[in-house]
């Protein structure tokens, strides 16, 4: 049996505890809203919080992330960071970041947890820190203006 | 109304208020009927415009299809619904893959409606042929060549404007005043002389008893509201920012099987035998069974299919399988480009005219394989349906085609298929497959696993990039002629690459004499004028499977043309934007974006320092013009970056302007990957990338900041999803040139020669 704490409620699995907690999450604990884009670390569409850093899903196995809190995009904006994760769920709404919106979860949750440890970063900062997600509608002009509005928000 | 609901409506509920009342005849007329939850709806079923000039005629995403058709036959059509609770639902035809069909087609009914944008939400049309064709397809129901906007543009206001039409009649009656008294302002009906109002809620069942308009007046431009308005938020723009949007990936049926295919490692090889016996017993596995396109594993979740695949040993039969590499592909290529092909473009003579030059430019151009490698790969859910039918459940783009296909393999008639349209986690052309390859797939497996289960189908990233039907290799091959004052007076133009068209539904319409017209556009017509020009096309046939990729011809012809322009304008001892301009007097739309981009992209300005340079490209496509400005900085030896792109885009009438926006953003960021540094290879036939380590794309640290600039216009709305695409690649290589002095010939782009 695998424990696992996500958006503040604990489930009890029965999976294998290699599973990756992408797929724990979607296919077990219901949320969907973290997508499989990869399935190697390449591209963060399965970004989550794991104990308030964004981490990829896919490539943790379930077991390693058992006694942690998760946090997915449907309990960003009543989680931990819910502040933070509210503006930036803002800031894309008021720019119309999305388009197919497939890689935009992850997006939003690698955001978060950026402005949750440097609530000012620059273009250079921004780019380094989201170089790990991939948008193949290519919005990223907009994810960075977002990126700014939010911190604004928040400041 | 506050947000849209999630917007994947089943085809069951939208087709609920219309199938009944459908009146055939000349006039058409709409009822009240009850539907389950909303209480009361409106349905409003109009005259469609007539189809393309051609019976038969049809043109697939490759095309942009042309005009908007005059009126023709009426087949009913139903686009509005307005239920007692005040909402008003658009039923929207087109697929939402990113490129804002769900925001832009409410947009135009909204505004003939005076519908207030918040009270409009959209649900996907079910599958219909008769009523949710494609008009610039003839009765093919499907969304590409950047069609939606275009080919709806009337179709969806004269929805809009009927229903108001019935609305403002429902109010006249009730009020016993005349109805042309009454105003609709912001989803309100008023009659401002006796101070009466009512929402549309209060009117809906009224209005259901009203005939519907023959002839919807549609308002003059000046009066637009909505349309061309700076800002309407996107209609699926909450739901995509907390998780709640459904793709197909999301879907979960109850009993549903999830399915992970092995497939054959060479384009060609097959099945010969495969031993399932540690697949089978990785716990989850239920069934393991052939289909023609490999073997599947079905398990009760996606990590039991993926383990079970994984553990399978497959015995593949390659004797007939491809073994030629990209680097022999292009070898053969180049020796075909030795010899004339097929004759594309005949202006004068330019083999006299080019022995007669006084400079003589030639240049080779060449682009490899892509593929489309959306987000969200390839998937499919299939399960079974009332009467012994299905449901196919997908990010649906090609729904006469796929409702087709799936029903032959199954042994069903086609309305036996229902099709439920998902959002699609982007698509550039992908989901749109004239073979309908993974439906098929899909298909396949849910008969093979005995027809009563529902299946997902789900592509790893491994197989969705080495599925095939690639953007097709291109091989270019230039020669042009100047006279002694630098005017080009000869252009020759062969290109070698394979057709995505023959062996498809298409061929009929898109192969003439010989030429797959998507082989062509962008090469076929420059807009320049050049007294002698012969185009012709080469189209070997290879086992790689090719398809559409985003922008289809112009991502390797535009490529070409612009760098070959820029060379030539070299040569000359010319500015690029003035040599360009003296030559399209004849195009005077393709010379305005041209010289809109340069003025805002900061052509005159200053030259910039060593080690930096700017390029320039102009391109139509889509029957859009899309020019653009790309300044790049050298770094180190061999890197560079693109560090900022402005762009100019004449798409006629402006609906959603920052959709547009969006997508020229979106469109060139999507190009840039190309240029900069995708490509799929072959090796001994066998694909050398399998996921985003090796096939690279954008990231955002290469994006580059970007500027776009739209041009007032009247005309007809085109096409946006595509054409930022094609520019963004010669527009780096010429401004790569420009900060090297060396002329770069291959995408991906290299430093390095
Ligand atoms: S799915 Fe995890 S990084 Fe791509
Ligand atoms: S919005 Fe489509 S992949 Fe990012």
């Amino acid at each position: 049996m695998i424990e696992l704490r996500v958006n503040g409620e604990t489930h009890q699995l029965d999976i294998d505890p290699q599973m990756p907690l992408l797929w724990a999450l979607r296919e077990h604990v219901g949320l969907t809203g973290t997508k499989y884009g990869c399935g190697i670390a390449q591209c963060g569409a399965c970004t989550v919080h794991l104990g308030g850093a964004a981490i990829r899903s896919c490539s943790l196995p379930v077991s390693a992330a058992v006694g942690q809190d998760i946090t997915t995009i449907e309990g960003l904006p009543d989680g931990p960071q819910g502040a933070v994760g509210q503006a930036v769920q803002q800031a894309w709404q008021d720019l119309d970041v999305v388009q197919c919106g497939f890689c935009q979860s992850g997006q939003i949750m690698q955001a978060t947890a950026l402005l949750a440890t440097n609530p000012e970063p620059d273009d250079a900062a921004i780019d380094a820190d989201m170089a790990g997600n991939i948008c193949r509608c290519a919005t990223y002009a907009r994810i960075r203006k977002a990126i700014h509005k939010a911190a604004q928000a928040l400041a | 109304m506050s947000t849209p609901k999630i917007v994947n409506l089943s085809p069951a509920a939208a087709t609920a208020a219309t199938t009944d009342t459908v009146d055939r005849g000349r006039r058409s007329f709409l009822k009240t009927s009850a539907g389950a939850a909303a209480g009361l709806t409106l349905g409003v079923w109009l005259p469609a415009r007539g189809q393309m000039a051609g019976a038969g005629r049809v043109a697939g995403p490759g095309m942009a299809g042309g005009e908007p058709a005059a009126a023709g036959d009426f087949a009913p059509n139903a686009f509005v619904r307005i239920g007692t609770d005040d909402s008003v639902t658009v039923v929207c035809k087109h697929l939402e893959m990113g490129q804002g069909t769900f925001t832009g087609l409410p947009t135009l009914v909204a505004e003939e409606l005076d519908a207030r944008w918040e009270q409009v939400q959209p649900v996907g049309a079910p599958v219909d042929n008769a009523r949710y064709n494609n008009l610039f397809w003839g009765q093919v129901q499907g969304t590409g060549g950047s069609t939606a906007i275009a080919n709806a543009y009337e179709q969806m206001r004269r929805a809009g404007a009927a229903a108001r039409g019935m609305l403002v009649g429902a109010a006249a009656e009730q009020w016993q005043v005349p109805a042309a008294e009454i105003t609709v302002v912001d989803g309100v009906v008023s009659h401002p002389k006796s101070g009466r109002s009512a929402g549309f809620g209060e009117l809906a069942e009224a209005a259901a008893a009203q005939p519907v308009p023959e002839a919807p007046t549609l308002k003059d431009p000046s009066a637009f509201k909505l349309i061309g308005k700076a800002f309407l938020p996107r209609k699926d723009s909450k739901a995509k920012c907390t998780g709640v949007a459904q793709f197909t990936q999301d879907v979960r049926l109850p009993g549903m099987l999830t399915a992970c295919v092995a497939h054959p490692p060479l384009f060609g090889a097959k099945v010969r035998g495969f031993d399932d016996s540690a697949a089978r017993a990785v716990p989850g596995v239920e069934q393991v069974v052939q289909i023609p396109s490999g073997v599947a594993v079905l398990a009760y979740d996606f990590w039991s299919a993926q383990q079970g695949r994984d553990a399978l040993t497959v015995d593949w039969d390659e004797s007939g399988a491809f073994t030629q590499g990209s680097a022999e592909i292009l070898a053969d290529y180049r020796k075909l480009a030795e010899r004339p092909g097929k004759p594309v473009t005949s202006i004068g003579d330019a083999e006299q005219a080019l022995a007669g030059a006084e400079t003589v430019i030639e240049a080779e151009y060449s682009v490899p394989f892509l593929a489309h490698a959306a987000m969200e790969t390839m998937d499919c859910v299939i399960t079974p349906d009332a009467g012994g039918g299905v449901r196919v459940i997908n990010g649906e783009q090609f729904q006469t085609i796929d409702q087709q296909a799936v029903a032959g393999v199954l042994g069903l008639e086609p309305s036996q298929v229902r099709i439920e349209m998902l959002y699609a986690g982007g698509s550039f052309g992908r989901r749109a497959n004239p073979q309908s390859d993974y439906l098929v797939e899909a298909a396949h497996i849910f008969k093979a696993a005995g027809g009563k289960t529902p299946v997902k189908l789900i592509w790893t990233r491994e197989d969705d990039t080495r599925a095939g039907f690639y953007r097709p290799l291109y091989l270019h091959r230039l020669k042009a002629g100047l006279d002694a004052s630098g005017k080009p007076v000869a252009w020759q133009h062969r290109i070698v690459g394979q057709s995505i068209i023959t062996g498809t539904a298409f061929e009929p319409a898109l192969v003439v004499d010989g030429v797959d017209q998507t082989s062509v556009e962008g090469a076929k017509e420059i807009p320049y004028a050049i007294p002698n020009q012969a185009v012709d096309l080469h189209s070997p046939q290879l086992p790689v499977t090719v398809q559409w990729w985003r922008a289809v011809g112009s991502t390797h012809t535009a490529f070409a043309v612009e760098c070959m322009l820029d060379e030539l304008a070299a040569a000359a001892g010319k500015d690029p934007v003035d040599f360009r301009v003296t030559l399209m007097g004849e195009h005077p739309r393709e010379r305005d974006v041209l010289k809109l981009a340069a003025q805002r992209g900061g052509w005159y300005d200053p030259p910039l320092p060593d080690g930096r340079g700017r390029g320039i490209a102009v391109h139509k496509s889509f029957g859009s013009y899309v020019a653009m400005v790309a300044e790049v900085t050298l770094d180190g030896d061999d890197g560079f970056s693109v560090d900022r792109v402005v762009i100019a885009v004449d798409c006629g009438t402006v609906v959603n302007p920052d959709v547009v926006v969006a997508q020229m953003e979106g469109g060139m960021g999507f190009g840039l990957s190309a240029a900069l540094m995708s490509e799929i290879t072959l090796v001994d036939g066998a694909v050398q990338q399998s996921n985003f380590d090796d096939y690279l794309v954008l990231r955002m640290d290469r994006m580059p900041a970007v500027e776009v600039h739209l041009v007032p216009s009247t005309e007809a709305p085109t096409g946006v999803g595509e054409p930022a695409t094609p520019v963004i690649a010669p527009a780096v290589a010429n401004a790569l040139a420009a900060a090297t002095g060396r002329r770069f010939h291959r995408l991906p782009l290299k430093r390095a020669a």
